[in-house]
């Protein structure tokens, strides 16, 4: 077993292939699913480029599993802020995540201006911003700037929600 | 001449007060959002977008044209002042940029790279005026087998081309295809990979698409691995040339878009390649060999002006064939199909005031550029100070209200956040993220193609390759598709003459 997991180690991009060759597949069964009834019409029916698409993702995994153990590697992404020396910080990724989801459940209810300052304040804090005071001001202010300028200038609607029904 | 009289006409579109606004306003923006480090122009394009919405289309793509080349101007700023390029046509403006920069030179090196984008635009634009009418008018008698030809070329030439892994291109452009097959199929109603979710059947919007790969992706990956001390950008005073290096300069202005605009308008990768083709043709002319390297005008000129004249390039594909060759291409392309607007050797004839006031309003937003850039870069220069949490919180912020401003759905929030989860493991896993854009953006219209062609020839294959132009566009794909099989072949028998 141990050759295995040493083979396994520090090669997290197999999981890249793995989940290429899932997404192939979903692809290749939705393709194949299809109401065979209505694909009659003309010689291309709506199944054929996702079957193509499907057994292309297939070849793709495939290949990319083999470049992947041959000792090939895909190049992480660089930039202006980013440091690669440093191993990556899942957790700030998965709080993120959070405060976004956060917001896409509460615009509803609480309408973008709450719901807009709140994301900018969570992601802010998540990003490692400590100020107790300016972080929230500068969220309200955005928010609420950004809603006034779509909402009223650009003829872009956003939901005011309760705060604009007091106001 | 046809082309002259419809410019000034475009020119009377383009200089009515609003519309002189909208440009105004898309060039300050462009170049703010631009200067901003982390910010690329594909994503300061891609978070504007929703900025339009309200707008008609004439209005909105004549600021659309002033964000794209403020944003390009903003990048090299950036790059100058903080020797960290975001993205790859940039780096080349960091090499002798930085160094000018570091030795007091920064003025000089931002109104060489200033008036570099100035001349490439100008010339690059006239190019475009002259040549896309031209195009256009050939492109019109091309069929169904033809587009799909080009369609072709631009899959493996963004994935083959750019990057430094096929698989991982040809990965990326399989992702793409497979989110735009997504929704009802055009062509008999079906539901495909919908899962019987209603939302899902009218597909998944281009604009989420990009927002959330360019936008989402990078912050949450910039997140992963925020550098804990940021660089320092250097102080910059305003911009001037001294009359010596005009004299050294104004050469390599003119050479540049010889070198970017014809690289512009073929699907090879936008600035990339032309910035840095010009960088080593300067160098090579230069009187100053021994300066570059450590700071010489030409090497920031010549590339500047290339990457916008590559800029106008990539519009004469974008607009008379419905190609886009690079991922702000990609992201104009998108905004177009939100009007209902399909960009093709038809936009001409069908859209006349649209285009015309457009490449009008090219012009304009250069004079513009030039006029605002110059005085404002002190405060341009200020913008790369601000705390990295507020910048990546705001993309955050920012991205949210482009993608809930495309419906009013929550769940398109969800989509966005999902597909920059898809975009943060590309970049995780060195995946590049401008094929599976242009997946999305052409594979819909490529199936489309793909289906009218095999209509009309009764499902015979040949009917995919029954034009000369298809033909010759297929042997280029080959050509590229061979290219490294070639060059191993050529490598290996090196060794065994050896």
């Amino acid at each position: 077993m141990t050759t295995v997991k040493s083979v396994l180690r520090g090669r997290s991009e197999l999981g890249v292939g793995a989940l290429l060759f899932l997404l192939g597949v979903l692809v290749l069964t939705d393709a194949l699913t299809l109401d065979a009834d209505v694909a009659g019409r003309g010689p291309v029916g709506p199944g054929t480029v996702p079957l193509v698409v499907g057994c292309g993702l297939l070849v793709v995994a495939v290949l990319l599993t083999v470049d992947v153990l041959r000792g090939g590697r895909g190049e992480a992404e660089g930039g202006e802020d980013v440091d690669l020396a440093e191993p990556a910080d899942w957790r700030t990724v998965l709080l993120l995540a959070g405060v976004f989801l956060a917001f896409a459940v509460l615009i509803g209810p609480l309408g973008f201006p709450i719901a807009g300052a709140l994301l900018f304040w969570g992601a802010a804090y998540a990003l490692g911003s400590r100020h107790l005071h300016r972080d929230p001001l500068i969220a309200a202010v955005l928010s609420l700037l950004t809603y006034a300028v779509f909402d009223q200038l650009l003829g872009v609607p956003l939901p005011g929600g309760p705060l604009m029904g007091v106001i | 001449m046809d082309s002259l009289t419809s410019l000034i006409d475009g020119f009377g579109t383009a200089l009515t007060p609003i519309n002189l606004l909208w440009a105004a306003i898309g060039v300050l923006l462009g170049t703010a959002i631009g200067v901003l480090p982390g910010i690329g122009p594909a994503m300061a394009v891609a978070l504007l977008l929703p900025v339009t919405y309200g707008l008609e289309p004439t209005g909105a793509f004549i600021m659309f044209a002033g964000i794209y080349y403020g944003a390009m101007f903003g990048g090299s700023t950036t790059s100058i002042l903080l020797n960290t390029p975001g993205e790859s046509a940039a780096v080349v403006a960091a090499i002798e940029g930085n160094p000018m920069a570091k030795s007091g030179r920064g003025a000089q090196a931002l109104a060489a790279a200033a008036i570099g984008h100035f001349a490439g635009g100008m010339i690059g634009t006239t190019l475009l005026v002259v040549l896309a009418p031209t195009v256009a008018a050939l492109a019109v008698d091309i069929g169904a087998p033809d587009y799909l030809a080009l369609m072709v070329l631009a899959f493996i030439a963004v994935t083959s081309v750019l990057g430094s892994s096929r698989i991982r291109g040809l990965a990326s452009l399989l992702i793409g295809l497979t989110i735009g097959l997504v929704g009802l199929d055009q062509m008999t109603g079906q539901q495909r990979l919908t899962f019987g979710s209603l939302q899902l059947a009218d597909g998944i919007d281009v604009v989420i698409v990009a927002v959330g790969l360019f936008a989402i992706g990078e912050a949450l990956w910039v997140a992963a691995h925020l550098r804990r001390a940021p660089g320092e950008a250097i102080p910059v005073g305003r911009p001037w040339l001294g009359r010596d290096d005009v004299k050294r300069t104004w050469k390599s202005w003119l050479r540049g878009p010889a070198i970017g605009f014809p690289f512009g308008a073929i699907p090879a990768g936008g600035a990339e390649i032309p910035t840095f083709l010009s960088y080593v043709t300067e160098k090579r002319l230069s009187k100053h060999k021994e300066q570059f390297g450590k700071g010489a005008i030409e090497g920031v000129a010549g590339p500047e002006s290339a990457a916008s004249a590559s800029a106008a390039g990539t519009l004469v594909s974008m607009l008379t064939l419905g190609l886009p060759t690079t991922a702000v291409a990609a992201v104009m392309l998108a905004a177009f199909q939100q009007y209902g607007i399909q960009p093709g050797p038809l936009l001409f004839e069908r859209e006349p005031e649209l285009v015309w006031g457009l490449i009008a309003s090219l012009f304009v937003g250069m004079v513009l550029l030039l006029a605002l850039n110059l005085p404002l870069a002190p405060v341009w220069a200020k913008l790369l100070r601000i705390p990295r949490p507020y910048l990546y919180a705001g993309i955050l912020f920012f991205a949210a209200v482009g993608a809930y401003a495309v419906g009013g759905e929550a769940l398109d929030l969800v989509v966005l956040l999902v597909i920059g989860l898809i975009g943060l493991g590309m970049r995780r896993y060195g995946l590049p993220v401008l094929p599976a854009v242009i997946g999305v953006i052409l594979g819909p219209a490529a199936e489309q193609q793909l289906r009218r062609a095999l209509q009309i020839s009764d499902g015979s294959l040949t009917g995919l390759v029954n034009t000369p132009f298809s033909v010759t566009v297929y042997a280029v794909v080959l050509v590229l598709l061979a290219w490294p099989l070639v060059r191993k072949a050529a490598r290996r028998t090196d060794r065994t003459t050896v």
